[in-house]
């Protein structure tokens, strides 16, 4: 079905119930139990989740692919974001221009860097993107501020001339209001709550959105690893110089998928704007191309499943570790006796709050050292273990962590 | 006229001058052989036939077209497949898969966007590929990743893949190197067998001279950069400037 084989439609359909179910399956504990702040089933994050999700599914056509390690990624999400505003001010507040938009120039910036960075491989490869990027970020910060804002970054405002008819999102002020980005009238923040014993689930527009996005995205990469082109790209991490004495050019192939690449990474950025519209130059900095990084080989590199895994995990951590407090875990240790229990807390401390990046950092050495597959080698070796019967397929047949 | 014509090439390197003054003639359909002790050019002369390097002067013209200022995949597509020393495979890849890219490049050339379409609906290539497997004795391996075949098995599988392609001239660069006598006499039967089955030249770099003898037609001696003698098998083993130069030691 859709040109997919069995194992991949699965894993597709599989993926879309979760996108669909997201916000109860995140959502798992009652609203009023001291548990509920690790539900993450609210539409902030769960957009942030399935953007990323895009972000990381793209670097992985060209990191799990080709093996090209890119380091620069965050320019072109940074430049999909501003070129998403840009359509938000000037054509019209529907969701639509604004995305194709930001996919089209992240592809054109991707053309012109990958043009360049492409003359060379393995690690100058990795610095010529990053300092590609930290041009870019440089640029936007200073130089560009009459396109990028500079400092303080590109809001919608009530000045912007929004010059298509209103029924397609054109005009500047709704009722005096700078109005909000939506899709054919319905807004990206509109929610639909829906309590149920002591849960609550939201449903949002703007997440739905952004899934459904996601969805195609992940089916188009499916198609692209499975394609004569993907082939290619793995026979291009494999052995280059067979490729070349075999007649094929490497050059058109690395370009592509390096465009393909950072197109994904633009359309990511342009939901981002599309969502939340307002974009900085933080966007674009290192930590944000490192960031991709880690995603990917958290969730499992080439993989098609394990880079949304890994943007998952990533941007839970980032929300929901980073929230617990030490008058939390006091309140959770309460029951031990008062010298352990503070001592109990003092341990713990470092790694919650804003110390979730130690570990994340510890979980990713461990991935490193003991997975190398990333969550999706865990999920089959749990799999296996379990003894199903079926093995679970190299692509990332498994049950998905989170 | 043969199918590959080498001219006055010279090819220095600093103050070393890997090939002075090479020319070479290699007939269609024949099995040319280059020998020569080590440090005699012979790998430098193949890099120049394909592309690797450029001649400092000098022509190389395959069927009538100069091959110099080519790049590798050029002249790959001008109908020269080359084997390598080491061989030359796509170790993370399949079998299978390993020998369905050359049958892409053969088909759709140095370069072809398809990105959408499944690589399994591709009748033409994965029966083309299946056929080669078959032909080179290898399709119950199909499934294998390539980098766990035996030594004389990647051998065989990168020979399978140049012949997918379906080459005017092969080129093969010390095929038997390394390999225990079992594997080169394997290798050598697969040759012969290439040999009589189809219209294809191959010229062989080799040090083997068990693998010379069995298979040339023609043979160049080539001592510090130069060809010294070109003759038929049976001449050049009572040559005396081959002797000189080479054989003296290898007692042949």
């Amino acid at each position: 079905m859709l040109g997919l084989n069995k194992n991949d439609m699965r894993l597709l359909l599989i993926v879309a119930a979760m996108v669909a179910l997201a916000p109860i399956i995140l959502n798992p504990f009652p609203e009023s139990s001291a548990m509920a702040q690790f539900n993450a089933g609210y539409p902030d994050l769960m957009q942030r989740f399935v953007i990323f999700g895009i972000f990381a599914i793209g670097f992985n056509i060209l990191f799990g692919l080709t093996g090209y390690l890119s380091f620069g990624h965050a320019a072109f999400l940074g430049a999909g974001s501003y070129a998403g505003m840009w359509m938000l001010k000037l054509l019209s507040i529907n969701v639509i221009p604004a995305i194709i938009f930001s996919t089209f120039i992240a592809g054109l910036i991707s053309l012109a860097i990958g043009w360049i960075s492409l003359r060379r491989s393995g690690i100058y490869f990795s610095i010529l993107t990053l300092a590609f990027a930290q041009m870019a970020f440089s640029l936007a910060a200073s130089v560009l501020t009459p396109i990028t804002g500079g400092e303080t970054g590109l809001q919608t405002n009530l000045n912007d001339p929004r010059v298509l008819p209103s029924f397609l999102g054109g005009g500047a002020s709704d009722g005096g209001n700078i109005p909000k980005p939506s899709l054919f009238g319905m807004e990206m923040t509109a929610s639909f709550k829906l309590p149920v014993a002591g849960w609550e689930w939201t449903f949002n527009w703007g997440y739905y959105v952004c899934g459904v996005i996601m969805l195609v995205a992940f089916y188009v990469a499916i198609r692209v690893f499975r394609s004569p082109f993907g082939l290619m790209l793995r026979a291009v991490k494999s052995n280059q110089q067979r490729m070349s004495y075999t007649g094929l050019n490497t050059r058109p192939y690395m370009l592509a998928c390096f465009v393909i690449s950072g197109m994904y990474a633009g359309l990511a950025g342009g939901l981002m704007a599309a969502m939340d519209p307002q974009v900085g130059a933080e966007r674009m900095q290192w930590t944000a191309s490192g960031e991709v990084v880690l995603m990917t080989i958290l969730g499992g590199i080439g993989t098609l499943i394990g880079p949304v895994l890994g943007a998952g995990l990533i941007k839970y951590f980032e929300n929901i570790f980073s929230k617990i407090n030490s008058s939390l875990l006091h309140e959770w240790f309460a029951f031990l006796p008062d010298g352990l229990e503070d001592f109990i807390v003092a341990i713990i401390y470092p790694f919650i709050g804003k110390g979730w990046h130690l570990t994340l950092g510890l979980m990713f050495m461990a991935v490193i050292i003991f997975l190398p597959g990333g969550l999706v080698e865990l999920g089959q070796r749990i799999a296996r273990r379990f003894g199903k019967g079926r093995t679970a397929n190299a692509t990332g047949e498994t049950k998905p962590a989170e | 006229m043969g199918i590959l014509e080498v001219k006055g090439v010279n090819k220095r390197f600093g103050g070393l001058q890997a090939l002075g003054d090479v020319n070479l003639s290699v007939a269609e359909n024949s099995v040319h052989a280059i020998i020569g002790p080590n440090g005699a050019g012979k790998s430098t002369l193949l890099n120049c036939l394909v592309g690797k390097l450029i001649p400092d002067t000098g022509s190389v013209m395959f069927d009538g077209q100069s091959v110099l200022g080519r790049s590798p995949h050029e002249i790959n597509q001008m109908g020269i497949s080359r084997v390598f020393q080491t061989p030359e495979i796509f170790g993370d890849l399949s079998v299978m898969e390993n020998m369905m890219i050359p049958c892409f490049a053969k088909r759709d050339g140095s370069f072809e966007m398809k990105a959408f379409s499944p690589t399994l609906g591709e009748k033409d290539i994965v029966e083309h590929a299946e056929e080669v497997l078959v032909d080179m004795n290898m399709a119950d391996k199909r499934n294998m990743n390539a980098a766990s075949l035996s030594r004389g098995d990647k051998r065989r599988l990168e020979i399978g893949m140049c012949l997918a392609q379906n080459p005017r001239l092969l080129l093969l660069d010390e095929p038997t190197a390394g390999m225990a006598r079992a594997d080169t006499n394997n290798t050598i039967d697969l040759l012969k067998q290439i040999k009589d089955e189809r219209d294809i030249t191959i010229a062989i770099i080799e040090h083997d001279m068990h693998v010379v003898f069995s298979l040339a037609e023609r043979i160049t001696v080539l001592a510090q950069g130069t060809p010294l003698v070109e003759e038929t098998p049976e001449n050049i083993k009572g040559h005396p400037k081959v002797r000189e130069a080479y054989l003296g030691e290898a007692q042949v």
